[in-house]
């Protein structure tokens, strides 16, 4: 039989998209469905399966929500924490060296490196690295305030301190990819809105708050979305950064994801655990419908 | 009319004015400005590579030298690598990362590039389907899908033995990123070039080969640097599947190195910067690169 063109056409892109498929059938959506079913599961590893226990699993998160000293609940309130402080911080702090960036000529590459190391460093190594910055009595912080004659402070030992502690490296951690995306939006808004501006004899404070950050909505949006998102995710620097890797002190710092990983990981309990990433899963998606909505009804300038 | 004709030229003279005026006004009206602005960044810039100098030279230091309060090391030493490496799995966790950051990446590269290939330059029935089944992949955060793959694994026996190499590796060989941005770039090659190579005879895979990647070889290196970094920095999964000593990663062994050597701050140091390093050097080799491709698609490594 002789194939046509477009025949053979259509069989070279099916041959070509095979491995794929089958690699985002089984490893992406069987697994999707997967964790699904396990949410309604009281499931073990071990026989992979489990007894159908309905919403039981949901209903013990609710419960555990209410319940005082529930590491559960430590989490959702921290990560809720995180994603208040750090994104708004993150945002002001990148916009801001971002902006200082683009006026300036000389040595604008070296700053842009600068702030973007950390960006391409393991967080795990981070996190090590901020621990000993932080280490109570021989730590660099501690010697300096010592130095200073402030009172040394305990950090992440502290139950006070340590997610604020946790927040500043995160946010320091990808404080180069923000001023990247804000720099790139900075660059793009065209050069005439500020001569226009200038003519009229608007000051800087204006044309900020007229020009740049009405212009920069776009890029505003998509970074709180992606900042919110990785901040709900929290887990490699509280992993490293709290006692143990456990969240503390005091389930202080504990973070969902953390919780994901010592329920499913550390006590084998499947089905609690991801329950608990199907609640995630909303949040985020929720979250994204979000930002398509607000970015779809944009207006041009 | 004539009057109104002079206020118009006397006006565009004013601008001109202005305008020609602007740049030396602004020199010598903002030069405070700007050098405040210098000053700031500067002191952004030392937070932000303070910690990594100060990691280095600890890892220079002997054990005694931390308690004394120096900022350089008194009797610089190597004895901290020595021990790290001879004593510890250093050397094996170097060689893991190694290798699955390079398997994974070669993988990506090839199969992100001939599926985006695909949905750019083939028409075939359900073709909207499956690129949207493949972009709603990426609302799926991998926290819910590691319980799920994790179950997978431990039927299939992808987490013990050598099998875990492939137990780290599996989710990471295609990506819903990469198939969309190797889908945007593969606009750049002309179809009328693809179609001259159908009429000289070559087969379609030669085409995407031979003809089609060459012409997109600086996107597949941005996707393959981004790959890398993603890959040698990945700890959640790899924590979780990778349950023998030999097989983790470097980040999942420099978390479980704290517990060794629990306050011997010169030796995690140490770790870190030996996890450090490398990336340090693949960002100051590839950094026009690695920036502009992060201003270019937004990705979050």
């Amino acid at each position: 039989m002789k194939l046509t063109l477009r025949r053979r056409q259509i069989l070279w892109a099916y041959a070509f998209l095979s491995v794929s498929l089958v690699f985002f059938v089984v490893i992406r959506w069987y697994p999707t469905l997967l964790a699904f079913n396990i949410s309604f599961r009281d499931w073990s590893v071990f026989q992979n399966s489990g007894p159908w226990v309905g919403l039981q699993n949901y209903q013990d998160i609710w419960t555990d929500l209410f319940k005082q000293r529930s590491a559960v609940r430590a989490a959702f309130f921290n990560t809720l924490r995180y994603v208040i402080i750090g994104v708004p911080i993150q945002l002001t702090l990148g916009l801001m060296v971002a902006m200082m960036l683009n006026s300036i000529g000389r040595a604008a590459g070296f700053f842009r490196a600068a702030y973007f190391i950390p960006y391409v460093t393991s967080l795990v190594a981070v996190a090590f690295v901020w621990n000993w910055l932080y280490a109570p009595q021989t730590g660099l912080i501690n010697q300096i305030l010592l130095a200073l004659g402030l009172p040394m402070q305990g950090f992440t030992k502290s139950p006070q301190q340590a997610l604020y502690s946790i927040t500043a490296v995160a946010i320091w951690a990808s404080l180069g990819f923000t001023v990247i995306i804000f720099l790139a939006g900075l660059q793009q808004i065209p050069d005439v809105y500020y001569e226009a501006a200038q003519i009229d004899g608007a000051g800087r404070w204006h044309i900020f708050w007229r020009i740049t950050l009405p212009l920069l909505n776009p890029v505003i949006v998509y970074l709180s979305v992606l900042q919110t998102i990785s901040f709900l995710r929290m887990f490699d620097l509280v992993r490293n950064m709290s006692d143990q890797g456990q969240g503390g002190p005091l389930n202080s710092t504990t973070t969902v994801v953390l919780e994901v990983y010592k329920e499913g990981f550390g006590s084998y309990n499947m089905g609690y655990a991801a329950a608990l990433t199907v609640l995630l899963f909303f949040v985020i998606l929720l979250i994204t419908i979000f930002q398509l909505r607000v970015l779809q009804r944009r207006v041009e300038y | 009319m004539t009057t109104s004709a002079e206020s118009n030229a006397e006006r565009l003279l004013r601008i001109s004015e202005q305008m020609a005026a602007r740049p030396t006004r602004r020199r010598t009206r903002f030069s405070w400005l700007t050098a405040l602005i210098y000053l700031v960044l500067s002191l952004g810039a030392v937070v932000m590579i303070v910690p990594f100098v100060w990691m280095i030279l600890t890892s220079f230091k002997p054990g005694t030298e931390l308690i004394d309060f120096a900022f350089l090391p008194k009797n610089p030493t190597l004895d901290n690598y020595y021990l790290v490496l001879t004593t510890s799995s250093f050397g094996r966790w170097y060689l893991n990362s190694l290798f699955i950051a390079t398997v994974s990446t070669l993988s990506v590269a090839f199969f992100d590039s001939l599926v985006g290939y695909t949905f750019n330059k083939f028409e075939f029935p359900g073709k909207t389907l499956i690129f949207l089944g493949i972009l709603a992949t990426l609302m799926i955060p991998t926290e819910m899908l590691i319980i799920p793959w994790y179950n997978m694994s431990v039927q299939l026996g992808w987490h013990q033995g050598n099998m875990q190499y492939w137990g780290i590796v599996f989710p990471g060989v295609i990506t819903a990123v990469g198939i969309f941005l190797m889908r945007q770039f593969f606009d750049s090659v002309p179809n009328e070039l693809l179609d001259a190579a159908r009429i000289d005879g070559m087969n379609e895979f030669g085409i995407f080969w031979r003809v089609a990647m060459p012409l997109v070889k600086p996107a597949v290196a941005a996707l393959c640097i981004f790959n890398f970094i993603g890959n040698w920095n990945a700890y959640l999964w790899p924590l979780i599947i990778a349950s023998s000593r030999q097989f983790y990663t470097l980040p999942v062994g420099l978390s479980f190195f704290r517990g060794e050597s629990t306050t011997q701050w010169e030796k995690i140091m140490t770790g870190a910067s030996l996890a450090t390093i490398p990336l340090l050097i693949v960002f100051i080799l590839f950094q026009r690169q690695i920036i502009k491709g992060i201003a270019l698609t937004g990705l979050k490594g």
